[in-house]
């Protein structure tokens, strides 16, 4: 995803400078309060970054693929140290392998660094402090890593599509689609490492920006970290009143703005022709056929009425899964 | 050494080489900069370019063969987004001279990097006021990256060494862990070299 010079017009190079330089310039600000003990610890692990980069990973038909490890850094070391070791590696691919373009520099930052780093990792760390549960911090971090992956994608594409140099359909489409399947593998991965890491040594997983300064002797008792594994359990049921309300107010709102018109698969079989198969009764008729509430006049109403329903559904069957999952690892526990 | 594969200028003592990155930094970024805003109309001066970048890799002494592996390694990336610039109104000519444009730059970037050491980009750094906690950075960086690069590929080996026909989740499952283990093995390195530093005097 590292752009080349010569791709970006000269608005567009401004623009992402100093957006770039303003990032990083912020990111630097907020890592100099770090401890000097802490200060090898970034070029170390930008270094880091660069070796497991050059780790493969097979996918299939003798391809393969490897890290970018943004969001894996911002898990480990924290959003704005992320930037900072996101940007130098930037910096020495442009400098020293010619891997990415001088003026796309701050493109580059912006896009793998910034948005990766500071938005990927800002989000990863609001679930750390949601929930103690280190399996779901993972699973989090595996999601925000494809996430990462793909809106920097994203800007990526539609840095080259305001610049004129590729139509905005056909950038953001094959951009986007291309790394939805590449941030599957960014996603497993980021999941894969951090849980090794959490096996092998859980206290590093407590990002060093909320570290205290470390005793310099190497013999005296390590600081009792503020591991995640050693916190206690807090429980779930706080979220659950102001979760639902926000999903409900977000159904409610966004549903009868939902698009109208035919979805992907619908697009397909109308293009292709098989639209007119579908079956004249379905194999389990809809409770609420196409997201509207028989019995309300106004279709904006039903819709929102709709959209409410399907989050009470949706959280009630998410909740008996939950239920069911517990009852089956119990009854493992007996056996 | 495994990674030592870059630093190629290391026996090249022509004029280029010689002369001090302060010099060859912002010639190199003038350059980059006066060819991104060729605009369309005079893309003819980019063969003036060309000729200039040709000459400068004349009498640089830099293995020509070298540069152009460097260039075939970092072209994908141009060709991919020119074939999807060519479906814009300018077409495969809008195309090709943004791809001629963005290889000239690589040109330039490239033979700046196999002339100039990466210690003293860093130093001119250092003098332009880019802030010192990243230059720091950037030399430990640059300090690490093959003892870490190395690291890593000795644990592949050892890995390797140790399992027989892995399937493939395995496999992922294996090089997840080579990167982890390199990450406990690197923090620990960062304590150990930050207590050298202070050992030393550092701040």
């Amino acid at each position: 995803m590292h752009l080349p010079d010569g791709f970006l017009n000269r608005p567009m190079v401004l623009t992402t400078a100093a957006l770039g330089t303003a990032g990083l310039a912020l990111a630097l600000r907020s890592a100099k309060r770090l401890p000097p003990s802490r200060v090898p610890l970034l070029g170390l692990s930008a270094a880091f970054v660069f070796a497991a980069q050059m780790v493969n990973f097979p996918v299939a038909g003798g391809t393969s693929g490897h890290l970018m490890g943004s969001v894996l850094v911002a898990a480990l070391l924290g959003p704005a140290a992320a930037v900072v070791v996101m940007s130098a590696v930037l910096i020495l691919q442009c400098l020293m392998f010619a891997d990415g373009g001088i003026t796309a520099l701050g493109a580059n930052i912006l896009n793998m660094a910034v948005i990766g780093g500071a938005g990927g990792g800002a989000l990863y760390h609001l679930v750390r402090h949601l929930t103690p549960s280190m399996p779901f911090q993972i699973g989090a971090a595996g999601i925000v890593a494809w996430g990462a992956t793909v809106v920097a994608s994203l800007a990526c594409a539609a840095e080259l599509a305001a610049s004129g140099t590729v139509g905005w359909r056909v950038g953001l489409g094959a951009m986007g689609g291309v790394h939805m399947l590449i941030g599957i593998g960014e996603g497993l991965i980021t999941m894969l490492v951090l849980a090794a890491v959490a096996k092998a040594r859980p206290d590093l997983l407590v990002p060093v920006e909320t570290h205290g300064f470390e005793p310099i002797m190497p013999d005296s008792p390590p600081v009792p970290a503020r591991s995640a594994v050693a916190a206690a359990p807090r429980s779930l049921r706080p979220m659950i009143l102001p979760g639902l309300i926000i999903s409900a107010a977000v159904a409610m709102l966004l549903a009868p703005h939902a698009s109208s018109l035919p979805d992907g698969l619908e697009k397909t079989a109308q293009a292709l022709g098989f639209a007119h198969h579908q079956a004249a009764s379905p194999v389990i008729p809809a409770p609420l056929p196409d997201y509207a509430v028989p019995g309300i006049g106004s279709e904006m109403w039903a819709t929102a009425v709709a959209g409410v329903m399907g989050t009470a559904a949706m959280f009630l069957l998410g909740l008996l899964i939950a239920k069911l999952a517990r009852l089956r690892r119990r009854t493992r526990a007996y056996v | 050494m495994y990674a030592g594969w870059t630093d190629h200028h290391r026996g090249c003592d022509s004029w280029l080489c010689r002369l001090p990155a302060g010099v060859k930094l912002p010639v190199a970024i003038g350059l980059v900069l006066a060819m991104v805003a060729v605009p369309a109309r005079w893309a003819v001066g980019l063969w003036g370019f060309a000729g200039l970048l040709a000459l400068l890799l004349a009498i640089s002494g830099v293995s020509v063969r070298l540069v152009v592996r460097k260039l075939l390694l970092l072209e994908p990336m141009v060709l991919v987004i020119a074939v999807a610039a060519a479906f814009q109104p300018a077409g495969w000519r809008g195309a090709l001279l943004l791809a001629s444009r963005s290889t000239l730059c690589l040109a330039t970037m490239v033979l700046l990097a196999s002339t100039t050491p990466f210690m003293d980009i860093l130093r001119v750094l250092r003098r332009w006021r880019v802030p010192p906690l990243l230059v720091t950075t950037l030399m430990l960086m640059h300090r690490y990256l093959f003892v870490l690069a190395d690291q890593a590929h000795r644990m592949r080996r050892a890995r390797q060494g140790r399992t027989f026909t892995p399937r493939r989740a395995l496999v992922w499952r294996h090089r997840a862990g080579i990167i982890a283990h390199l990450f406990v093995r690197t923090s620990d390195r960062a304590q150990r070299i930050y207590w050298a530093m202070s050992a030393r005097g550092w701040r």
